[in-house]
């Protein structure tokens, strides 16, 4: 599944955050692409990601406007299933967030939300996401021990196995490897590689190097704003805008 | 000369200190010792007999009756406590004025002497709706009383969930009810537990709430109309007659002992729960 984005603004009560996103022609974030947000912190690039599975509605007083459309749909009308929308499209978040159960019940919660209750099909998914995440073969031993005794590379894996359980065709990630050292950082990115095969990822990410090795485009955001929008060798090599250039060049942020 | 002088202040706020501290645990110890000493002495078995006469002032019925104060109470207040929390806390939006009326409401109550809600009980319960001095008087009474603790503490203890469990449950698709349920409320059973313990204690010492209430009947209470007497309004009817001092004194030691195994209990379980997992 692809996004596109058509003019997209965000108020935080006056505090305009996200600034006419794909004003002219849009913004296309294409289907099974690596694509990553880069930008100094309070950018809005972490704002925005949480724009596709709408976690914004979380928020008090956040108020979004324009055409956010995936899979043909724009996800900001009123008949929109939030739930099949969250179902769809997947969300890792900075700091590992595994729940307080077994490593089993993690990764079963997805699929029980959505009705899923047989003990043979729950052990199955259970068993392919976490093979799919790369942490089947370090946990299958200890799946009804709590999940929180996993290291913090191991627990954010986890949460990735957990969003795959859900089957969505979108994976968002943010700053997911931020709190990582980095071999599991390592582990994370190889990872990304390997799901983009069947997956459209957007990650957000600090860390430009992290962006040069694993992502295909590249969005630069700066006050709210895409500064520059490109293939990502095209961002890093040749910039168009010169505060791309100073910000990959590590003038400033 | 400076390093002298901090080590003449160091030496001086130590010593304060330590005094303040000691005089603390003193006065601790030589309330307890006080009770025990004049208190031991009168432990005789014909104190826990089942029926209470003048010539044998048996606690026995009272730690009955205590016991069914304790758990009717926590019945009718705890779930009315958390269920209220988790409307405060997870479903009201923020800065909500309704809210903000109920949450000054709780704080007040939770400062008001108990003596007031006695007389509360007795006008509303006991006159109004004709319980008269009762068993359900005095638990309606003493519900109202420990609502704002549990409401408070469950309140703490809901908040201090990380908002990671929430944002997990719903980019996951779950609704509130399976993220608040299935999420937050496990995370925050330590807390809670802490705040059901801290009201048991308020209904275990309370005497002034229910002498207008529950009234002092001293027999095993055989229905929730009989009038029935906790240890605390035993211990305040014994030592203002006068003539059963120590048994009063002994009723302070078996009230003591209960508090400690509350307070045990309540450590113990809270472990069990934390042992289990909570953070991020």
């Amino acid at each position: 599944m692809s996004i596109s984005i058509k003019n997209c603004d965000l108020f935080y009560g006056d505090f305009h955050a996200l600034k006419g996103i794909g004003r002219d022609e849009g913004m296309e974030i294409s289907e099974n692409k690596v694509t990553a947000f880069i930008g100094p912190s309070g950018c809005g690039k972490s704002t925005f990601i949480r724009v596709f599975n709408r976690m914004n509605d979380l928020i008090q007083n956040c108020k979004i406007t324009g055409e956010i459309t995936i899979d043909g749909q724009n996800i900001y009308e009123k008949s929109t299933d939030i739930t099949q929308l969250r179902k769809n499209v997947g969300m890792v978040f900075q700091k590992p967030n595994p729940f307080p159960m077994s490593i089993y019940d993690n990764i079963a919660f997805a699929p029980r939300t959505y009705g899923i209750k047989k003990r043979a099909q729950l052990d199955e998914i259970v068993e392919r996401s976490l093979r799919q995440a790369a942490l089947w073969d370090e946990v299958s031993d200890r799946l009804k021990k709590s999940a929180l005794g996993l290291s913090g590379g191991q627990q954010q894996r986890l949460c990735i196995a957990r969003t795959l359980a859900a089957e969505p065709k979108i994976i968002l990630m943010d700053e997911p490897t931020s709190a990582l050292d980095p071999i599991s950082t390592g582990t994370i990115e190889d990872l990304i590689r390997e799901l983009k095969k069947t997956y459209t990822i957007v990650i957000v990410t600090h860390n430009m190097q992290q962006a040069t090795r694993i992502s295909d485009k590249t969005a630069f955001f700066l006050m709210g704003e895409v500064i520059e929008y490109d293939k990502t060798r095209q961002i890093f090599s040749n910039p168009k805008d010169k505060r791309t250039e100073n910000y990959v060049t590590g003038r400033f942020g | 000369m400076a390093k002298i002088m901090r080590k003449i202040t160091d030496g001086i706020l130590f010593a304060a200190t330590w005094f303040f501290a000691a005089i603390t645990l003193l006065v601790l110890l030589f309330i307890i010792a006080h009770i025990v000493i004049n208190g031991v002495p009168y432990l005789e078995p014909r104190l826990f007999e089942f029926t209470f006469t003048s010539e044998n002032v048996s606690m026995m019925p009272a730690i009955i009756s205590t016991v069914f104060m304790v758990f009717l109470t926590l019945i009718i207040a705890v779930p009315l406590g958390i269920f209220t929390s988790i409307y405060l806390v997870e479903y009201v939006k923020k800065g909500n004025k309704f809210v903000m009326l109920i949450r000054s409401a709780a704080e007040m109550l939770a400062g008001i002497p108990s003596v007031v809600y006695g007389l509360f009980g007795m006008l509303m319960f006991g006159q109004f709706f004709g319980l008269g001095w009762s068993l359900a008087a005095g638990v309606l009474t003493l519900s109202i009383m420990i609502l704002p603790v549990v409401i408070r503490t469950t309140e703490e203890a809901l908040k201090s969930v990380g908002d990671g469990y929430r944002e997990g449950g719903y980019a996951l698709g779950s609704g509130k009810l399976r993220v608040v349920f299935r999420l937050v409320l496990p995370s925050a059973v330590p807390g809670i537990m802490a705040g059901v313990i801290l009201a048991m204690g308020r209904i275990v010492g309370e005497s002034a709430a229910l002498i207008f209430t529950a009234g002092t009947v001293p027999q095993i209470p055989q229905t929730l109309g009989a009038s029935a007497r906790t240890l605390s309004v035993h211990m305040w009817a014994l030592s203002g007659e006068g003539h059963h001092v120590g048994e009063a004194y002994a009723t302070a030691v078996i009230l003591l002992l209960i508090v400690l195994v509350i307070n045990t209990a309540a450590a113990v379980i809270a472990k069990i729960f934390t042992a289990k997992g909570s953070g991020a």
